[in-house]
């Protein structure tokens, strides 16, 4: 049908130029970079010397430690002032919600910065303990501070997906756990959060996919921290390691991506990530 | 609005089959004089809303289907050019536009002077007895108001075919009620070539010149709302419109003898039984009537009572009775049916 | 829909989990009130209390004023960009599900899916010999639109699926309009809330982005955050903490922008 014809070329006119620019400017350069990956030193095996050699290994292990540990941090947190917001109403609360989705779009860069206000040498909680116990703590410069900085970028990733499921939960169905008998804690153990499970897997999810790829608050939290990340970049802008850090980058990837798959299996479309 | 411009529609053996195999309708001719309002009737998945979309020009028949607009073949015109008004379930009303501007719209594409399209949307919108919600946002509207819009922009054009998608649906049954009179004045006075789809048996008698009623991609019977009414062609349709009680029996010595009673029959066993109308039953006097059932059930239903009754045979009959008098559940009472409206169903 | 447990407001239980958010919030909005006003003190150390200055403002927007500027002109172009291939291809999305265009949705995705420092790398490795491209700006933006593409495309997408398009535009079909009519009579003043939030989204990104452009900038197309980064490392505490004053100037008022925009959308889809 002549038709028909017609309005599948509209369609693809439609999408082409932003087909084009994929093309060409992601798909042919990961291309790229898989073949970049093979071609150093070590050949093909650069991309098993990822999981074989030592500091490799032990930057992953970092890495994926550091963004389990965040995540998990992250969703008790999140979970817990996120339904809480969602199920109160409260003067101040719409303004507590805005506060807390504010920094969504800080760069790692500002988090870092602001990571180093609070535990750098001349920080926050330096001063605090030195103050109540004689010693400063700074440990902004180490895993730690790292810690705190991913945590500040992914509470308003996690709970804007918290809030959102929470409030699709269904009253009716803690009516009836209630009516049979449920105290409030039976009801948040056996209705509430069976019914979150899939947001705070897909929200886990995303975060633990950011925090594996972030970058910027590593890099203005300087040199000792060995994240993969990080790795990648002074590989290849320090010992211009290229091939090594394509294999490394691809690698990252395919983890991140399986985790955002993962997590997108789960919820259809939802909170934003970023750097 | 002048009647210069209607036109007749005629579809030649359009049939239309879906992507994955589904047939939506067989190969079905048709012919709608111009004027003339044609309402097709039937229950959801029957094939109304897919053949007026084929005449709307938003779908195109199968292969070697035609559609016909007057002497024009019109077949392979998109919607855009085939001049049509058409009124959706759900409106189509454009949100971001007010009243005035959604039923100047159809003016503005086609280019008409703004003298002339201010002048044709005042008329439209007097016509609809809108003029004073010209400015006002759609999402401001109640259901009734933006079904008064959605008319209004369909006809400011002066299309030469008037297509309705269900347009009552979405409403309350009061509502539904009132706009139906309204409807009926403006299609009469339109003098427009009308094709109305509904399920509604309601609507379908109260505004169609003819019904045609579908069935599983098929055009059951076409007809007067009259003809539909009292000679049904068959079992489907005589059950969709209107109530229909049906009897099977058994032809001996000039009579039709069935559960509960006989009546006097000249022609053969009617083999899929036979028809009448909860209305054909009276309450005989004792002794003179020529069907006997016990009552199920009384419903009193204000101008009339409905009963459900038991002849013996396997399904109930309904009978409507004005008279006032009390009904006792498993009261046994007497019932002269006419043959003559006995109307006999092929399958 | 609300929940229908009432807590009364005295229970502990309410006001444990109010601690808890407020102190949440305290972690997140502290450190930047703290960066903004060490930006303007004459001296960290001292604080406040030790006077209150410009000088390291007036530092910044001299000695960075290029790659404010920089930042600046990419989001904007970054925005028309998206907002032209974007707008289309959220349009085909909308009006066809099938295997085909789920794959496209999924490949949209990934620029965000994979670290930034990938997606960078990848693109130096496959054009960093082409010269005169390599070094422009327009190397950093292609970076940036790949980047936000699938925000503005979500964006606008959730905004259509949420109205009939199908049956608007055959409401407008039947009334005679073809398709440029249609797009841009209809279609576009519809999606005014989705193209917004969108915008504000890819514009407060764009600003924001580090990980790409780290390594697709060259010192003469440096960019605002990686100007920061650069003041971090080698200057005073307060220099940095000015230029993070300047960057939160620049884009907390779009960001209280975007949340307005967002419960503008999610009001409307109430109704």
């Amino acid at each position: 049908m002549a038709r028909n014809v017609r309005e599948r070329v509209q369609l693809a006119a439609l999408m082409a130029p932003a087909a084009i620019l994929f093309a060409a400017f992601f798909l042919l350069p990961l291309a790229q970079l898989v073949v970049i990956g093979g071609s150093g030193k070590l050949g093909w095996s650069a991309y098993l010397a990822v999981f074989t050699e030592t500091r490799y290994l032990k930057s992953f292990g970092a890495t994926i430690a550091l963004s389990a540990g965040v995540t998990f941090f992250t969703l008790i947190v999140s979970g817990v002032t996120g339904v809480f917001l969602e199920r109160n109403r409260f003067r101040g609360r719409a303004f507590l919600t805005a506060l807390l989705t504010l920094p969504l779009a800080f760069p790692g860069v500002v988090i870092g910065s602001m990571v180093i206000m609070l535990a750098g040498r001349q920080g926050l909680v330096p001063d605090f303990t030195d103050f109540f116990f004689g010693e400063r703590l700074v440990f902004a410069y180490s895993m730690a501070g790292l810690f705190v900085g991913y945590v500040y970028f992914s509470i308003p990733r996690t709970i804007l997906t918290v809030m959102a499921a929470a409030e699709k939960l269904d009253p009716r169905l803690e009516e009836a756990a209630r009516s049979l008998g449920a105290g409030p804690f039976m009801v948040v153990r056996d209705v509430i959060l069976p019914a979150l499970k899939p947001a705070f897997l897909a929200a886990g999810a995303i975060c633990f996919a950011t925090s594996m790829g972030a970058f910027g608050t590593a890099f203005t939290l300087a040199t000792r921290i060995n994240v993969v990340p990080m790795v990648i970049y002074t590989e290849f802008t320090l010992q211009a390691n290229v091939a090594m850090a394509a294999a490394l980058s691809f690698v990252l990837g395919g983890i991140t991506w399986a985790a955002l798959a993962f997590a997108r299996s789960l919820s259809g479309s939802s909170v934003a990530a970023s750097g | 609005m002048n009647t210069a411009s209607n036109v007749s529609i005629r579809l030649e053996q359009c049939a239309r089959t879906y992507e994955d195999g589904t047939r939506a309708l067989e190969a079905t001719d048709l012919t709608i004089q111009a004027g003339e309002t044609v309402v097709f009737l039937g229950p959801s998945g029957c094939g109304k809303t897919t053949t007026l979309r084929l005449i709307a020009g938003l779908d195109e028949p199968d292969e070697g289907g035609k559609v016909w607009f007057g002497k024009e073949d019109v077949t392979a015109v998109p919607i855009e050019r085939r001049n049509v008004g058409m009124v959706f379930q759900s409106y189509a009303l454009f949100p971001n536009m007010s009243v005035e501007e959604n039923v100047a719209y159809g003016l503005r594409v086609r280019k008409v002077p703004f003298d002339k399209r201010s002048k044709r949307v005042h008329e439209s919108l007097e016509m609809m007895h809108i003029s004073d919600l010209a400015k006002r946002r759609i999402d401001q509207l109640s259901g009734g108001q933006r079904q008064r819009v959605a008319l209004a922009r369909a006809i400011a054009p002066r299309p030469r075919v008037l297509l309705l998608d269900e347009p009552l649906t979405a409403l309350d049954a009061k509502l539904r009620e009132s706009l139906r009179v309204e409807i009926n004045r403006l299609l009469r006075s339109l003098e427009i070539t009308t094709v109305y789809v509904t399920h509604d048996q309601g609507e379908a008698m109260a505004l169609g010149d003819r019904i045609a009623v579908m069935d599983r991609g098929r055009i059951a019977q076409i007809g007067t709302p009259e003809e539909i009414y009292r000679s049904p062609a068959n079992a489907f349709v005589a059950d969709f419109i209107g109530t229909m009680n049906r009897i099977f029996g058994q032809v001996a010595s000039g009579l039709l003898v069935f559960p509960g009673g006989s009546v006097p029959w000249n022609g053969p066993t009617p083999t899929a039984g036979l028809m009448f109308r909860p209305e054909d039953l009276k309450i005989a006097v004792p002794g003179s009537g020529n069907l006997t059932a016990q009552v199920v059930t009384a419903f009193f239903l204000g101008d009339h009572v409905r009963l459900v009754l038991d002849t013996g045979a396997e399904g109930l009959v309904i009978a409507r009775i004005s008279e006032r008098r009390n009904f006792v559940k498993g009261e046994t009472l007497e019932f002269t049916l006419d043959p003559q409206t006995l109307v006999s169903l092929e399958d | 829909m609300q929940a229908s447990i009432k807590q009364s407001r005295r229970a502990p239980f309410f006001w444990m989990q109010l601690a808890l958010t407020l102190t949440v919030c305290a972690f997140l909005i502290l450190p930047v009130l703290m960066s903004m006003t060490a930006g303007v003190t004459l001296n960290y150390m001292t604080g406040v209390s030790g006077g209150i200055t410009t000088r390291w403002v007036e530092k910044v927007l001299t000695d960075y004023r290029g790659p404010i500027l920089l930042s600046l002109q990419l989001a904007i172009a970054c925005l028309a960009c998206t907002l032209l291939l974007g707008i289309p291809a959220a349009y085909v999305l909308a009006k066809h599900q099938n295997a085909f265009t789920r794959a496209i949705e999924e490949l949209l995705v990934m620029p965000v899916a994979v670290p930034g420092i990938a997606t960078a790398l990848a693109l130096i490795v496959t054009y960093g010999s082409s010269g005169s491209f390599r070094t422009s700006w327009l190397f950093i933006l292609v970076g940036h639109v790949l980047f936000t593409l699938p925000f503005m495309v979500r964006s606008v997408l959730a905004v259509m699926s949420s109205i009939d398009l199908k049956t608007l535009e055959e409401g407008a079909r039947s009334l005679g309009a073809n398709f440029t009519q249609r797009f841009f009579g209809i279609i576009l003043p519809n999606c005014s809330s989705g193209i917004i939030a969108g915008s504000l989204m890819v514009v407060t990104l764009s600003l924001g982005e580090f990980n790409m452009t780290l390594l697709l900038h060259t010192p003469l197309t440096q960019t605002l955050p990686v100007g920061l980064a650069d003041t971090y490392a080698s200057l005073r505490l307060e220099v940095g903490s000015a230029y993070t004053l300047v960057f939160f100037v620049i884009i907390v008022p779009l960001l209280i922008a975007m949340q307005w925009a967002s419960n503008a959308i999610s009001r409307r889809e109430r109704i």
